[in-house]
């Protein structure tokens, strides 16, 4: 095991997550699961990290504690110096309005908004967002802006998502599975859209997958298995997504 | 799917409930009356005269078509009850000992029949013992034919001739002031000088006799003993009212059960609908092994009218119960003797047919849908549906709309007919409980209009005969009189070409304080000296126009026929008659200045005394008082009208929960992801709850005045319906009544919000991000 895995205290410069001795554990039937048995991490500042792991490895409950989706059994989650496990619901609400920016699988878009409408809905109610327009610019989706969600392609509804999700200038954007649901050339063109975003505009970028080859655009690569960190790797020379093929 | 089997259930029980207690409340009334009026040998035409030989019974007999006789010895008393100031009327019917009468035979109730020689003995109706708190063996005073007698009660007794008890002159039952008597023959007809003789006649006939026929032979065998005219069962006053009443049953038990059952069918659609598009994937699972969509269709079908039968199963114990409840209530309010609860299995039939054809056609609609798709793509994630900007935004008002604000209206606009369906529904419930309210201000506008615009008088006092208009002063010199009107009443068959009308006509003052005529505006209009003057609706009853000519047969006296111009029609809610001037009617007739009783204004601090002196006089037949009438009747219709009122309620406002709680409840499930995600983007759970519950709210909000139209609707045509010569229902409704609708529907879907809102607590909003719907 190489890397990252000394403490930080919450105030170490550049650390936009902490986490520590995460653990998770729930009900499935009569099956208990152990989803995250003690995870510790370090997120800084900027970087392009990816969580990869196989499925049921515990990345998507690891991202989504550090969304503020759900809260570990143990263990504690500081984004700056907020403790997420002792947010209340209002707290967390509040966090992920103001913080995070999200993109899903399944782009989850609002059927009943367009395209541009998809992002308002977010920056209406954001402090500092930027114009829908120009979010979409940013994923090279103006032309399609007034089209709703049943008349735009899966790659392009997902870029929709970027945008919507990086339209509120989000400290931090997680994205589970983004290219999941999408074949390899349009999953190579929302890579591009979060790459380009990440550089752009400095966004603390966590993407989770299962796909190996899209870890050599990450500056961190972190392998979850069994609900452990078993491995962390920087990528000294990362790779552009038109580099990557899968 | 438990949930939803069980809401399907649910929608079905209270569809089937409320239909089958409808329907089966009706056939009850219905088949009791039918069953109390042939075993208790309810007459099929009565008369009465003033006094005929025993002997003549055997000439009616022999009239064809009639198959029993029974004579009486009836009169009108003024009672004394212990404690009890008011002036107390009855009236006194003759009854063989030991039985129950041969004709119109009485229900005894409690205590025992008249018996043989014991003269002062008497039997009470029921209600009037209930008013009064009497108990068998308890005293009461009757001035009969000016004599004061003590009487002692021995039973009380129902009868079908009374279910309705009126007294003469008076519009609404008051059983603390009116009652029937029953007493022997014997002691009756000596106070009467009819030892020998009767002035009371009922016969039944037998099967397919000519009822008309028998009517007219009777009244000319009847005419030289004084006969006022014979009339049918039809016309019986007691049989009419409630005639008319279940007629307003009927079109109440109809016109309910038809709304709840149709919003019951729409949410049964819906329930449906969304259960089968939750089976998509196994739908589309089922067919890509080969099965047919018909047979997939076949499968659910069964499985929905599994669920259906024992929604119906319940919904008919459901019914049942409620319908045995309504019953008892209502054999309580008409003070029917016992009542025959009677579930016609073909009302069954009618709720299963409908329940399983509503379900069938629904599932197979839905199954239709989701089998559509080729299976792979079914079991793919749904494409997103297709949406767009709807007119009001195409207007240019798209900017003044927030995003969840334009997902509402596209939501709405997205899908068409269920909006519609859930709008309607809604409206429906408003509408509904409108009714309520309707009734109970429409009789307010009638008793207001009677009472306090037309029949001033705060007394009718009635002679036992025509008098002297000399009368008149005797009445006005007693202390607290304060002023009194004499009137002339006539009882006449009016006739203009072939249809007639038996009614009375009223000889009244001119310009008078007491009693004064109506126009359709409400304003006092003057009886010119010559002509009639009469209720609208009889004028239409006969089709008569402003100077026509009316003919007039008289039912009293020498009974001329006169022929008299018509001047003009008045507007009246209670009853039909003709107006004219009294000297007028005096001089048709052929008579002096004769009067049948007066109007009366008393000093309220002298009521008492004049009610006492009234008593005291032997030429006063009865007192009629309309304060206490009016409490009396507002006493028993405030049981009925807010019964009522708590059904409608009950209804409108479960239709509105029904409605608004499912439609939130099957938008919440699927649009369960999209509410979800925005939870996740970090919209607070108000500001979800504003596009699930901003579109219900919406739609209630259009619903609500679309409700007050179709309650207004439904308003009109009960009042349509209920229009009798006995009274019409004036289409009054106040503010209120539209107040009290929306906001029980208001609350009905802020109730709905409320449990909505405890739900999307539960929003799981890191299911919904693995999911493809």
């Amino acid at each position: 095991m190489t890397g990252n895995r000394q403490r930080h205290s919450p105030l170490d410069e550049g650390v936009v997550f902490h986490v520590h001795g995460v653990t998770k554990t729930y009900q499935m039937g009569e099956v208990e699961v152990h989803a995250l048995r003690g995870v510790d991490l370090d997120l800084y500042q900027g970087e392009f990290t990816v969580l990869l792991g196989a499925s049921g490895s515990g990345k998507s409950t690891l991202l989504n504690i550090l969304g503020g989706l759900d809260t570990p059994t143990d263990g504690h989650v500081l984004y700056g110096d907020q403790d997420l496990t002792r947010a209340s619901e209002t707290e967390l609400t509040q966090y992920r309005r103001y913080h995070v920016g999200f993109v899903f699988q399944f782009y989850n878009l609002i059927p009943s908004l367009t395209a541009r409408e998809n992002i308002a809905v977010v920056t209406e109610i954001s402090n500092t967002p930027m114009q829908p327009e120009d979010a979409l610019h940013l994923v090279g989706l103006t032309k399609r802006m007034n089209h709703f969600p049943a008349q735009l392609s899966g790659g392009e509804q997902q870029r929709v998502a970027i945008a919507r999700a990086i339209a509120k200038n989000p400290d931090v954007l997680l994205c589970d599975e983004p290219t999941g649901a999408l074949d390899s050339k349009t999953g190579i063109v929302v890579l591009e859209a979060l790459q380009h975003v990440n550089q752009e505009l400095g966004t603390t970028t966590a993407v989770i997958t299962h796909n190996a080859d899209i870890a050599q655009m990450a500056d961190r690569v972190i392998h979850l298995a069994d609900g452990k960190i078993s491995q962390v790797d920087t990528n000294d020379t990362k790779l552009s997504p038109h580099e990557l093929s899968w | 799917m438990r949930v939803q089997a069980l809401a399907i259930a649910m929608v079905i029980v209270s569809g089937v409930g409320i239909f089958i207690m409808s329907l089966s409340t009706l056939d009850s009334l219905f088949e009791t009356r039918e069953n109390y009026y042939r075993n208790h040998h309810f007459a099929h035409v009565f008369a009465s005269l003033k006094r005929a030989p025993l002997s003549l019974i055997k000439r009616i007999e022999e009239i064809p078509g009639v198959d029993k006789v029974e004579t009486r010895v009836v009169a009108y008393v003024n009672i004394d009850v212990e404690g009890f100031n008011d002036p107390v009327s009855g009236h006194l019917l003759s009854l063989p000992s030991k039985s129950a009468g041969q004709l119109n035979q009485i229900f005894l109730r409690k205590g025992r029949l008249l018996e043989a020689g014991r003269d002062n003995e008497v039997l009470l109706s029921d209600e009037f013992a209930i008013a009064h708190g009497l108990q068998a063996g308890d005293k009461i005073r009757a001035t009969i034919n000016g004599r004061r007698k003590a009487l002692t009660v021995v039973g009380f007794a129902l009868s079908p001739e009374y279910i309705y008890q009126i007294a003469p002159g008076a519009m609404f039952p008051d059983h603390k002031r009116y009652s029937v008597l029953w007493m022997s023959r014997k002691p009756l007809a000596s106070a009467y000088d009819m030892d020998g003789a009767f002035n009371n006649v009922s016969l039944t006939l037998i099967k397919n006799s000519n009822e008309q026929d028998v009517i007219d032979r009777l009244d000319a065998l009847l005419k030289p003993y004084g006969g006022v005219g014979a009339y049918a069962r039809k016309d019986q006053l007691s049989n009419r009212f409630l005639s008319e009443e279940l007629k307003q049953q009927q079109t109440i038990a109809t016109i309910f059960p038809i709304i709840f059952f149709s919003v019951a069918a729409f949410l049964l659609n819906v329930v449906i609908s969304r259960l089968i598009s939750l089976e998509r994937e196994q739908i589309a699972t089922l067919k890509a092994f080969g099965y047919s969509e018909f047979s997939v269709g076949l499968h659910y079908t069964k499985l929905v009218l599994m669920i259906t039968a024992i929604g119906v199963l319940a919904g008919t114990g459901v019914g049942v119960w409620m319908g045995k409840g309504m019953s008892n209530i209502y054999m309580e309010l008409y003070s029917l003797p016992f009542m025959i609860y009677v579930l016609k299995p073909q009302v069954i039939l009618a709720a299963a047919t409908i329940s399983m054809t509503v379900a069938s056609l629904g599932t197979l609609y839905a199954v239709r849908t989701a089998a559509r798709l080729p299976p792979a793509q079914a079991m793919r994630p749904e494409t997103p549906t297709v949406y767009h900007a709807t007119i009001v935004e195409r207007l240019g008002l798209q900017r003044w709309f927030s995003q969840p604000t334009r997902m509402i209206l596209r939501h709405i606009e997205r899908r068409p007919v269920k909006s519609l369906l859930t709008t309607l529904g809604i409206s429906m419930a408003c509408g509904t409980m409108m009714i309520g309210g309707f009734q109970e201000g429409a009789i307010d506008h009638m008793v207001d209009v009677q009472y306090r615009m037309s029949q001033r008088g705060d007394l009718i006092a009635n002679f036992t005969e025509p008098t002297s208009f000399r009368s008149l002063y005797s009445l006005r010199n007693l202390p607290g009189v304060e002023h009194a009107e004499g009137f002339r009443h006539v009882p006449a068959k009016l006739q203009f070409e072939h249809r007639s009308y038996r009614t009375t006509v009223q000889g009244i003052q001119p310009r008078g304080d007491l009693m004064r005529l109506l126009d359709t505006k409400l304003k006092v209009i003057d009886i010119p000296q010559q002509g009639i003057i009469l209720t609208d609706y009889l004028a239409e009853l006969l089709h008569i126009k402003t100077g026509d000519m009316l003919s007039i047969e008289v039912l009293e006296g020498s009974r001329p026929t006169v022929h008299v111009q018509v001047v003009g029609t008045t507007k009246q809610y209670l009853g039909v008659n003709g107006y004219m001037q009294r000297e007028a009617l005096n001089k048709l007739l052929k008579e002096g200045d004769a009067i049948s009783g007066a109007f009366l204004n008393v000093d309220e601090q002298y009521q008492r005394d004049v009610y006492s002196k009234l008593k005291g006089m032997p030429r006063i037949a009865g007192v009629v008082e309309h304060s206490s009438a009016i409490k009396a009747f507002y006493d028993t219709l405030a049981e009925t009208i807010l019964f009522f009122t708590f059904i409608t309620t009950l209804l409108g406002g479960s239709i509105a929960f029904g409605v608004v709680y499912n439609s939130m409840r099957i938008a919440l499930s699927e649009r369960n992801r999209e509410l979800a995600s925005l939870r996740v983007l970090g919209f607070e759970r108000s500001e979800v709850a504003y596009i699930l519950l901003g579109e219900m709210g919406l739609l209630t909000l259009i619903a609500i005045p679309l409700g007050m139209l179709i309650g207004y609707g439904l308003s009109a045509y009960m009042a349509f319906k209920f229009d009798t010569d006995l009274y019409r229902i004036p289409l009054v409704l106040g503010l209120n009544v539209y107040a009290f609708a929306a906001t029980v529907v208001i609350a009905s879907s802020i109730i709905s919000a409320i449990m909505i809102w405890r739900n999307l607590a539960h929003l799981d909003m890191v299911a919904v991000l693995k999911t493809k719907e």
